[in-house]
């Protein structure tokens, strides 16, 4: 048993029905039991889809349990195909049903449908999760609906270059856009439009808004790009093996990752790359006098592994922030993260757990969390802007306007997301200056329009401090009245005078929890009990060489 | 009432059935009691349907959680009991103002037959004095939706203190500012010994016993009725606090139980009447005439029918539930226009093809088919919010009707021609 508060996938079917609801033609027969049904939501309200998602539930409940509950899923399958009447069939459990094993996809592989493909999705609900799911689901029903034009072994592989003596030009397949998916409405049209404008076509986009026949027609397309490594990973490889496929596997999300793909997909196909770059204002935006204070902003990074890469890419190289932890919780492409994490010196945090992602934020006191939908919990807890980067995600963050996050329009997107939540320049230096301000108090943000945080300043830190000690230490009840005199940060034997304390507190309130845990981490090398205010300064000295 | 008062023959219909699983009460109840956490034994599924149903608020604090099996669990590589034992120990660790924690079963957790009912008595009696550990089923094959609500409340009976003073007892969630409005107007009945259950802190529990008049809120209590019955208490017998017509037939059950006479309660209750009527009156403006479908969600659909009905002139093409409680529905039924059509259990597709076939001028769905049905150019009411808003009593009759009312006036609004 594992304790969640917060799970960043949801079970592997939810990846199978993503893949079914971003498709056209492909129907899901599931079999579940009754309130599964939550996950049309998904799709109806977080993605505002106007039509039900391809999918027949059983729904069976407790009293069928004791009848036949495999003649349900028959009944289900019947139904649907005649209903429905889809180009291609999936048929799979949910959790519960995995537990009772009535082997849907068999009894469907026995059942008279028409002929239509059948794909018979094993999905084991207990140990893998939905990017594994929808990964698994595209996967199978392209090797199902492909196994006919395999390859015979020992063929030679087409080249991604034959374009040039079959006189047209050349063409690639996007794949892994889905729904639920991060902005890859939006990705998919401006990876598109960059493609265009290097006189590239697009072949199939899948799953998102494929049919069946359309995946039929992947091996005719020049190459495939892997937009969404979590979600294609398997299938670009498998038609590398079958089908000679060359993959394009750079994701263009930020200005050095979009060109560095212009590069592959052009060096590929046997083109010439453009000398200038997509023109994206992030570069001159990043360079102009107002984001000098950007430099060296401690940010936390923490998403899918396509998007913590790329996010940490950015930050270090094109916003000049400093990357203070990176993770993700796509185990599948753990290695990635860790090569990517290395390269910042970082070790990376490969988890699940919402809690010691929770920790290692509170660990690392950064000033930005980039993260999902669950770090902007914890960095409401911490009192972190936030900004939101990849799956999982609500309904925010499916909006109306164009919105991608790759390609030079993506570029500029992530500028504006990334800094509009951190505190503006001037507010940050009058801050800094003035503490005794009746309306911008310690770590008001007026630019987002929020009210002051009256007098819970420390609040933050002091939270910070608990997750870590489980039952926290007696704060001294008299005496420096609204100062805590025992360490809240974790490290017993530590005690803070309040002239020391006041000294913290004049710190500007984004950097104090840094500051705090610094002096202490000086103050117990040298084995000094009681921190002051000459002591922070000494640490403040001794940590800038 | 006899059973027969029914207004039409009933539908009785199997299928898929689109609605929530009983898990989802924890939406609304962890609200309602803030020092109680609710932590679901079951798969990722639950803990997924949980979070994406109350994710979009963004929790410093999370007040509900989930222990998911792992296939060590399901192998029995690992003992269950002692599993679970650790992790509340953890969560207790980091939230130690916790005063109540609901272990609540799912659909695995039911299949594979884990006993949490023991588990709950045995981190009870460990954590005795600190925090009272209880069980309920929120599963999706035994309870829909609200129904998570009745297996709550039926947990939480056997704490309730015995007493058998006369009090009245209001059982169902209640919005804060409705329960206070409702308690002040028993007040001035000369009821004044009222209690709520749910209480507002997990703690504090009523009594129950001989002396207690029961008042149900919300219809959907059934397990929670019978199981407060064999408490002692009496239940009353009224339609449920829906509109003006059913909240004063509900509050003069209620007071006239606790010994009102009618003059007193007429004194009460006939002023808030005529104001209802009033408040009513726009939106019965919009609403009369118009043909209403109601799709099975919570079990309120019966109440709603009979106001939308009777108050606001609707016509109804369909009510569905997704189960019919004739004893608690008694006086509802007895209040719908002769031959009513009404379907209990769902086959949502042979459903949507009768709403098709009929195009009413609102559907009343949950949120899988509201969008849906929108873009096929018929009109819905999402009825998930009709949990979350404060509809009961006569002064915010005016307010239920305007939920049914502003989806229709919102299409007459937009306009995107040229």
């Amino acid at each position: 048993m594992e304790l969640t508060l917060w799970t960043y996938e949801g079970p592997p079917h939810v990846g199978a029905l993503r893949v079914a609801a971003s498709m056209e033609g492909v129907h899901y027969v599931l079999h579940a039991p009754q309130g599964d049904t939550y996950a049309d939501l998904l799709f109806t309200m977080i993605e505002r889809r106007d039509r039900r998602p391809p999918v027949t539930y059983t729904t069976f409940q407790a009293r069928d349990l004791g009848g036949d509950t495999a003649e349900l899923v028959k009944r289900s399958i019947a139904q649907a195909v005649e209903r429905f009447q889809p180009e291609a069939l999936l048929v799979g459990e949910s959790c519960t049903a995995e537990l009772i094993q009535d082997q849907p996809g068999a009894l469907a592989a026995g059942m008279p449908l028409g002929g239509i493909p059948v794909v018979s999705l094993e999905l084991p609900a207990y140990s893998k999760k939905e990017n594994w799911g929808a990964a698994e689901t595209l996967y199978q029903l392209v090797r199902t609906l492909l196994k006919d034009q395999i390859l015979p072994p020992g063929s030679s592989k087409p080249s991604p270059q034959r374009w040039q003596q079959e006189g047209r030009r050349p063409r690639v397949n996007l794949l892994g856009p889905s729904l639920l998916g991060f902005r890859c409405r939006d990705d998919v049209l401006e990876v598109r439009r960059l493609l265009d404008g290097l006189g590239i076509d697009v072949a199939v986009v899948a799953p998102l808004g494929a049919r069946p026949a359309d995946l039929l027609r992947l091996p005719t397309a020049d190459a495939n790009v892997c937009l969404y490594p979590e979600l294609a990973g398997p299938v670009c490889s498998w038609l590398e093996r079958s089908f000679g496929m060359a993959t394009v596997r750079t994701v263009p999300i930020g200005i050095g990752a979009t060109r560095a793909f212009v590069e592959e997909v052009c060096g590929l196909l046997g083109m010439e790359p453009p000398m200038d770059g997509e023109p994206s204002r992030l570069p001159w935006y990043s360079r102009s006098v107002d984001s000098t204070y950007l430099t060296g902003k401690r940010v936390f990074i923490f998403g899918d592994a396509t998007h913590a890469i790329a996010a940490a890419r950015i930050a270090s190289q094109e916003l000049g922030f400093q990357v203070v932890g990176l993770g993700s919780y796509s185990r599948e492409l753990a290695r990635e993260v860790r090569a990517a994490a290395q390269q910042l010196g970082l070790e990376a945090l490969i988890t699940d757990d919402y809690l010691a992602v929770e920790q290692a934020m509170a660990e690392a006191s950064p000033e930005l969390v980039l993260g999902t939908q669950m770090e902007r919990h914890s960095a409401k807890r911490l009192g972190i802007p936030c900004a939101v980067i990849s799956s999982p995600l609500h309904v925010q963050d499916v909006p109306a306007r164009y919105s991608p996050q790759m390609g030079a329009e993506g570029a500029n997107v992530i500028f504006d997301a990334w800094v509009h939540p951190l505190m503006m320049g001037l507010e940050e230096h009058l801050i800094g200056m003035f503490r005794h301000d009746f309306e911008f108090v310690d770590g008001h943000r007026s630019h987002l329009g929020e009210a002051a945080p009256v007098g819970d300043a420390q609040a933050g830190e002091k939270q910070a401090g608990e997750l870590q000690v489980g039952d926290e230490q007696a704060a001294a009840p008299a005496g420096s009245a609204d100062l805590p005199v025992s360490s809240p940060g974790g490290l017993p034997g530590l005690a803070w005078t309040a002239d020391g304390e006041a000294e913290l507190a004049k710190i500007p309130f984004f950097v104090r929890s840094k500051v705090r845990r610094n002096t202490e981490t000086f103050a117990r090398e040298r084995q000094v009990a009681v921190i002051d205010a000459e002591m922070l300064y000494e640490a403040k000295a001794h940590l800038s060489r | 009432m006899p059973p027969d008062a029914s207004p039409g023959t009933v539908l009785k219909e199997s299928g898929q059935r689109e609605v929530f699983c009983g898990l989802t009460s924890i939406v609304w109840l962890h609200r309602r009691m803030p020092d109680a956490f609710f932590l679901v034994v079951g798969s990722r599924t639950c803990a997924h349907l949980v979070q994406s149903a109350a994710g979009v608020m963004i929790f410093a604090e999370p007040r509900f959680g989930t222990a998911i099996l792992g296939e060590r669990d399901l192998a029995g590589l690992a003992d269950a009991n002692d599993e679970l034992d650790r992790l509340v120990r953890d969560l207790l660790a980091r939230r130690p103002e916790i005063r109540t924690l609901f272990l609540v079963g799912s659909c695995p957790s039911e299949v594979i037959k884990l006993d949490l009912a023991k588990a709950a008595e045995r981190l009870g009696a460990q954590l005795a004095g600190r925090v009272r550990v209880l069980n309920y089923s929120g599963s999706g094959i035994e309870t829909t939706f609200t129904q998570g609500e009745d297996q709550a409340l039926v947990a939480m009976t056997p704490l309730l203190p015995s007493s058998d003073e006369p009090q009245l007892l209001i059982a169902g969630t209640l919005a804060d500012a409705v329960e206070d409005r409702l308690i002040g107007l028993f007040a001035r009945m000369g009821v004044d010994a009222v209690r709520s259950l749910p209480p507002r802190r997990s703690t504090d529990l009523p009594p129950v016993g001989k002396g207690t008049k029961l008042l149900l809120a919300q219809p959907f209590l059934s397990a929670t009725a019978r199981a407060l019955v064999a408490r002692g208490a009496e239940l009353i017998a009224a339609p449920y606090p829906l509109g003006v017509e059913g909240s004063r037939a509900w509050m003069a059950a209620g007071a006239a139980a606790c010994g009102a006479s009618p003059a007193q309660i007429a004194a009460v209750l006939d002023p808030l009447v005529e104001r209802g009527q009033r408040a009513l009156a726009p939106h019965r403006e919009i609403l009369a005439g118009k043909r209403l479908f109601l799709l099975p969600d919570s079990q309120l659909e019966l109440s709603l029918a009979r106001f939308l009905n009777r108050e606001c002139g609707m016509e109804l093409v369909e009510v569905g539930t997704p189960y019919l409680d004739r004893q608690l529905l008694a006086p509802e039924l007895a209040l719908l226009p002769a031959g009513t059509a009404i379907s209990e259990g769902q086959d949502v597709e042979r459903q949507l093809d009768r709403v098709r076939a009929a195009r009413p001028d609102l559907v009343v769905c949950g949120m899988g088919l509201a969008n849906p049905l929108e873009a096929e150019g018929i009109a819905t009411k999402w009825s998930i919010e009709l949990v979350f808003s404060p509809i009961h009593g006569c002064d915010q009759a005016g307010d239920l009707a305007e939920l049914f009312a502003r989806p229709l006036r919102r299409r007459s609004l937009l306009s995107f021609a040229a």
